[in-house]
């Protein structure tokens, strides 16, 4: 059997890459294959197929330079996928279709791979590009690898006249089931009882079809297949349990959508490790890609990379460094572009070297890990006011216009003036700072107005506070003498941490000693802190979960580090509301001063974490002599009249707590519309899509409705928005004021979409152009105000798709325009701090 | 409070605006004197005039506003809470300004469009007030399309049951549902009428007739009940006279609801033609003043 140099498993785009520029290489060396490409699916590039026909793939970021034997630029689908096709002839790339590697053993020089159908592969080394898709959930009982039975369905219009079985109850199965019934007797097959993981659209929609008469498909309940038999060649027999027993009915085509196993068991079934049990963690990598197991080397979003031209040319920089080929990464420009305004002279390298070296920190970041950090953070330096400032200001303003109009996206070296504000206290930003020289001044102000004044220095980091709990910065930062930062943006630094177990701790350990700072001894150093602040536990709390009940005991008080707790009480045999605490808010302190037993009971309202303060932590604390024990016992006294005072209104606590159910937990800005006062004039639906490119973010009749208080379907500007989880082009922000918004760089794959648990993200193509108010009003021409009708709704596939939600006006200088356009001030867009005082009108 | 109403805006700071204006225009008449009685040509007359010009120009204003959504001029609540209180006021100041010298011509008539003006603004600010309350209560937390939706399930549960009836009460149920009628033209909206039928089977022929308010459908079924031919039936007409039933009290909330959004919405058909017909009399008003001079 041949031994090849390379395996690549996998040909998505990093994959393909790879692949080519090993087959260049071989083809420089004459011809003989050293390389194989295997591919699970029977087509190359599986992610890129399934997405929708004619979407139109975007070749983000613009300013990375394509570094790769295949070609990729912004185009439709059917055309870069034919082109890799072409470039797969050309290279004559030895792939293997219909490949599934199943498992890996052997170590460098001797790797075998098993595939699916029994094969084996022999590699010395083994690069893994098999994205972070997964494999689709097979059926898993005889004949489920029947031609017959398909895992996925691209365009439901090929089949017509069929019988055909769709096995599955998520949305993927009912979308299918649905396409598939215009033209085709359906069958759906339902596992259990009801569907309970679909999208409401769906539920109801599959729900109206099967009582629908006018619909061929039928759904059953309650049963699974237990045998498939291939009678014909286009007929499959197939046995089912049912609630009536067995039966045995036949279809022309059975198509499974159950899902997909994620590649993690696979990838952990290698030997490669991950740093954690987090879901988001990746594996680890040296500054090669190569992984834990010598000779296995990861790329592509597997590797954390989630684009395709990051993705390719990585593939083609791994087959460099496996052939010994050490170059430097295309991604090189970038930093020089960023250190460009650097007080010392070094090369790239060496300047990373001497970061590296100066901030203990970063020694917990492999290389890898480290350049990626470097390039998605800013950089900025700080001169007093003087020559060495303008000179320095003159340097950039020359760099910057020798930077073409590709090039906007790439930030060089920031520039600032000693006793320049960072951030101020009340603002949203989310990034972290790390300082690598000079100083940087902290001021926070105490509850009595006094300012208490900190300085941090190089190798200390801060804003880890709004990082970890999304709540506004607390305290100000001020740019010290000879002050040079590195600040990271918040998607790069959550990576981090739940890659890297040490930064994890580092930065928990900081915020922790910082809230027991902030909280109890303002004026206690933060060194003296972090001793205590080893010892505090930190607790996980998923939505529901009770921390604790009324009548327990126990002598502790939590600081809410992130989502929120909300307190309630048993009052004449049911439950009632009492407070909410957010981040950043201490409860329970009450057990420490006196009253030992819980007289509320504490649940999470939506996923949260907790710091647990125990008595000896606490009297460790307030002895020390700045302690504010009077602040501290005001907080408890006025903390017990407000629990009393919701108390004697069950009323007004039902609707926040309704609010709270719906999500308002986590919410910072919502929009509320009091069904009482509201006319139905649409006006505020109006205002937004005229001013929001003709598409309105706002749906004002759905959504939850309790007495008069409406939640209409509209961004809520969540504290740590899921929206962003995984946007591959980072393209969701958050601004200064607090405003979650998404720029031009959405590349419309619909993470988002699928992300966020309100529904209020809509993918939509740009709308049409519409006449000026006054042609309208005085001529008649073209729509009015508002959304053109049938839009959004309009299915044509040959636009672009981008995602479209809420910004809450952050353009405009009036603020939100559907507040501002409601005629009756039904309309109005709220703070968690007004929650009560919502509630207290519902008396009027 | 968060949310105020178009009356209680800003603690109804307008409404103390418009009464210190009503205060000086009152007291700006008051200053004619006897002997020159008061008049629309005395500067006190030009005076209350030009100020009832002018708020007259800015109420219209609303209606440009409502529909600038990047305006900076504040929310357009603020500016219905003034409209509402100096609108009112305009109708004193008027009277004042005019000093009660009516008659034929285009100065009164300016005058009667003011009222009407008016008199539709108040109609409308009623409905403002009161309606959505009524219209909340009605949907009892349900939105219109959830409520066509409730509808459509109860139509083809309906449409099952029927088949399990007698084909002529089958034929009934499934006439009455397709003939159903909902809304209509504008007058039918608001005033609620219902043209729905039903087709029933009399003496052998088939005749269509008015099934208002689903009311003969379901007294047909319930009559049939007590008399039906097998034991049999009584389970499935019982059945469906219960779903028809509560079809009707679904129609009646969509219906409902559709009545009083067209009241929310009518009473603007009114109140804007006469602005600008109110407009147009105005500025012939002032042309024909000063041509008169
Ligand atoms: C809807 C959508 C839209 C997107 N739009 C864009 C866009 O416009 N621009 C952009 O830059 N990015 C976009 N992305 C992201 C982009 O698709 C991914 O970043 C990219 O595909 C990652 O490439 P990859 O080679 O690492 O993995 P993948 O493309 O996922 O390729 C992995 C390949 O490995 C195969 N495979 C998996 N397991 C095995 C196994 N065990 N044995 C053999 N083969 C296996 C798979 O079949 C597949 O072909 C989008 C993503 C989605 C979901
Ligand atoms: C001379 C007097 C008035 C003039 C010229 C006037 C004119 C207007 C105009 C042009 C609009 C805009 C309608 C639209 O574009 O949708 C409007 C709306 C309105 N007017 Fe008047 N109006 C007058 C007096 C009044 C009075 C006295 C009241 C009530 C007491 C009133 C109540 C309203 C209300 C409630 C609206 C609707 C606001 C909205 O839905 O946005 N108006 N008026
Ligand atoms: S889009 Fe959804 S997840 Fe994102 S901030 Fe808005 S409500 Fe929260
Ligand atoms: S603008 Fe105000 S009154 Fe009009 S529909 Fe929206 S919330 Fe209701």
């Amino acid at each position: 059997m041949q031994t090849y140099q390379i395996a690549i498993i996998g040909s998505g785009p990093a994959g393909i890459s790879a692949a080519a520029r090993a087959a260049a290489r071989d083809q420089e060396a004459g011809g003989e294959h050293t390389h194989i490409l295997l591919e699970s699916f029977d087509l190359h590039a599986k992610t890129i197929q399934q997405y929708q026909k004619g979407k139109l793939v975007m070749a983000e970021p613009g300013y990375l330079n394509l570094r790769s034997e295949c070609e990729f630029e912004e185009g439709k689908r059917e055309s870069i996928l034919g082109s890799w096709a072409d470039t797969i002839k050309r290279y004559n790339i030895n792939i293997r279709y219909g490949a599934e590697a199943v498992s890996i053993s052997g170590s460098q020089g001797d790797f075998e791979i098993k595939l699916a159908n029994g094969d084996a592969i022999r590699a010395i080394n083994i690069v893994l590009a098999i994205g972070v898709q997964g494999n689709p959930r097979r059926v898993g009982v005889p004949g489920s690898e029947d031609p017959l039975v398909q895992y996925q369905l691209d365009d439901p219009d090929e089949y017509n006249n069929e019988d055909i079985l769709v096995i599955g109850a998520g949305d993927a199965a009912i979308e299918n089931a649905l396409a598939l019934a215009d033209n085709n007797r359906v069958t759906l097959l339902n596992r259990k009882g009801e569907f309970s993981r679909a999208k409401e659209g769906n539920l109801n929609a599959i729900l109206a079809a099967i009582v629908n008469d006018g619909v061929t498909l039928k759904c059953l309940y309650s049963s699974s297949v237990k045998e498939m038999e291939n009678i014909s060649d286009d007929t499959l027999s197939v046995t089912l349990n049912t609630p009536d027993g067995e039966s045995t009915l036949c279809f022309n085509r059975v198509i499974a959508r159950l899902g997909a196993i994620a590649p993690r068991r696979f990838v952990e079934s290698l030997g490669i490790e991950f740093p954690n049990n987090n879901p988001e963690s990746l594996p680890e990598l040296d500054k090669f890609y190569q992984s834990n197991v010598a000779g296995i080397y990861i790329v592509g979003a597997l590797a954390g990379y989630p684009l395709i031209k990051q993705a390719m040319n990585q593939g083609y920089d791994v087959v460099e460094f496996i052939n010994g080929n050490d170059i430097a990464p295309a991604d090189q420009p970038l930093l020089e572009y960023r250190f460009s305004g650097l007080p010392f002279q070094l090369s790239v390298d060496e300047t990373a070297e001497r970061l590296r070296a100066r901030i203990p920190m970063f020694d917990q970041l492999n290389a890898l890990q480290f350049r990626e950090l470097l390039i998605e953070s800013s950089m900025t330096v700080t001169y007093p006011p003087g020559p060495e400032y303008t000179e320095l200001s003159q340097k950039l303003t020359t760099i910057e216009q020798g930077m073409d109009s590709s090039m906007s996206a790439i930030s060089i070296t920031a520039l600032r003036q000693e006793g320049d504000i960072i951030y101020d206290r009340g603002q949203f930003g989310t990034s972290f700072f790390t300082i690598l020289a000079g100083e940087v001044l902290i001021e926070s102000t105490l509850d009595d107005g006094e300012i208490v004044k900190a300085t941090l220095e190089r190798g200390e980091f801060f804003g880890e506070m709004s990082l970890l709990s999304g709540h506004p910065r607390l305290e100000r930062a001020i740019a010290g003498v000879g002050c040079i930062l590195i600040e990271t943006p918040r998607r790069t630094m959550l990576k981090l941490i739940s890659s890297n177990s040490a930064i994890a701790e580092g930065i928990s350990l900081v915020f922790t000693s910082r809230e027991l700072q902030r909280n109890f001894a303002p004026r206690t150093s933060l060194s003296q802190l972090r001793k205590l602040a080893g010892d505090i536990e930190s607790i996980q709390l998923k939505a529901g979960e009770v921390l604790y009940r009324e009548g327990d005991t126990e002598q502790v008080l939590y600081i809410v580090k992130s989502g929120g707790i909300t307190l309630s009480k048993v009052v004449d045999g049911s439950d009632i509301f009492v407070h909410q605490a957010r981040t950043s808010s201490t409860i329970g302190q009450l057990a420490l001063m006196g009253d030992t037993a819980r007289r509320e009971t504490a649940t999470a309202t939506v996923q949260s974490e907790v710091l647990r303060l125990d008595r000896e932590s606490f009297l460790a604390l307030v002895q020390s002599e700045d302690a504010p024990i009077e602040a501290l016992q005001r907080d408890v006294a006025d903390q017990i009249s407000s629990y009393t005072k919701m108390e004697v209104r069950p009323e007004a606590g039902k609707a926040i707590d309704f609010m709270l159910d719906e999500g308002l937990g986590e919410a910072t800005n919502a929009l509320i519309i009091d069904e009482s006062l509201c006319i139905g004039c649409d006006n505020c639906e109006k205002a937004c899509a005229e001013t929001h490119d003709g598409i309105s973010r706002l749906n004002r009749k759905e959504g939850p409705t309790f007495a008069n208080i409406h939640i209409p379907i509209s961004c809520r500007h969540c504290e740590q928005p899921h929206c962003m989880k995984d946007c591959p082009p980072n393209a969701i922000r958050r601004a200064d004021s607090g405003e979650v918004f998404i720029n031009g760089d959405c590349i419309g794959c619909g993470n988002c979409q699928t992300n966020c648990p309100y529904d209020v993200i809509r993918m939509t193509a740009e709308a049409p152009k519409k006449p000026g108010l006054f042609q309208w009003m005085l001529f008649a021409l073209g729509n009015g105000p508002g959304e053109s009708k049938g839009h959004a709704a309009s299915g044509d596939t040959n636009q672009v798709k981008k995602a479209t939600k809420c910004d809450a006006c952050v353009d405009l200088p009036a603020g939100p325009a559907c507040q501002n356009a409601c005629p009756t001030g039904a309309a109005y867009r709220v703070t968690p701090e007004q929650y009560l005082a919502l509630v207290e009108e519902k008396q009027r | 409070m968060i949310h105020t109403g178009i009356l209680e805006y800003k603690k109804s700071r307008y409404f103390w605006w418009s009464l210190v204006l009503i205060i000086v225009c009152v007291m700006i008449y008051l200053t004619q004197s006897a002997d020159d009685p008061p008049n629309g040509g005395t500067w006190q007359g030009y005076t209350t005039g030009t100020i009832g010009a002018v708020l007259i120009v800015w109420l219209s204003l609303l209606g440009i506003r409502k529909r600038n959504y990047r305006s900076r001029s504040g929310t357009v609540a603020g500016w219905t809470s003034a409209h509402v209180y100096l609108g009112a006021s305009v109708v004193i100041i008027a009277t004042l300004h005019s000093a009660n010298q009516l008659g034929w011509n285009i100065h009164t008539l300016s005058y009667v469009l003011l009222l009407g003006v008016v008199l539709s603004g108040f109609v409308g600010l009623y409905y403002y007030l009161t309606l959505p309350q009524i219209a909340l209560k009605n949907r009892n937390g349900q939105t219109r399309d959830s409520l066509f939706a409730e509808l459509f399930e109860l139509d083809e549960q309906g449409k099952e049951i029927a088949t399990r009836c007698s084909s002529d009460i089958s034929l009934m149920a499934n006439s009455a549902i397709a003939r159903t009628s909902i809304g209509g033209g504008v007058l039918a909206q608001l005033l609620r009428s219902d043209n729905s039928k039903v087709k029933i089977e009399q003496d052998n022929n088939q005749l269509l007739v008015e099934n208002r308010d689903q009311a003969r459908v379901l007294q047909i079924i319930a009559n049939r009940i007590p008399d039906a031919a097998r034991q049999s039936e009584v389970g499935p007409l019982r059945e469906l006279l219960s779903v028809l039933s509560r079809r009707q009290a679904v129609i009646r909330r969509i219906v409902r609801d559709i009545q009083l959004q067209g009241m929310l919405r009518i009473w603007l058909y009114i109140h804007i033609p006469l602005t600008v017909a109110l407009l147009i009399a105005l500025t012939m008003h002032i042309i024909v003043t000063f041509l008169y001079w």
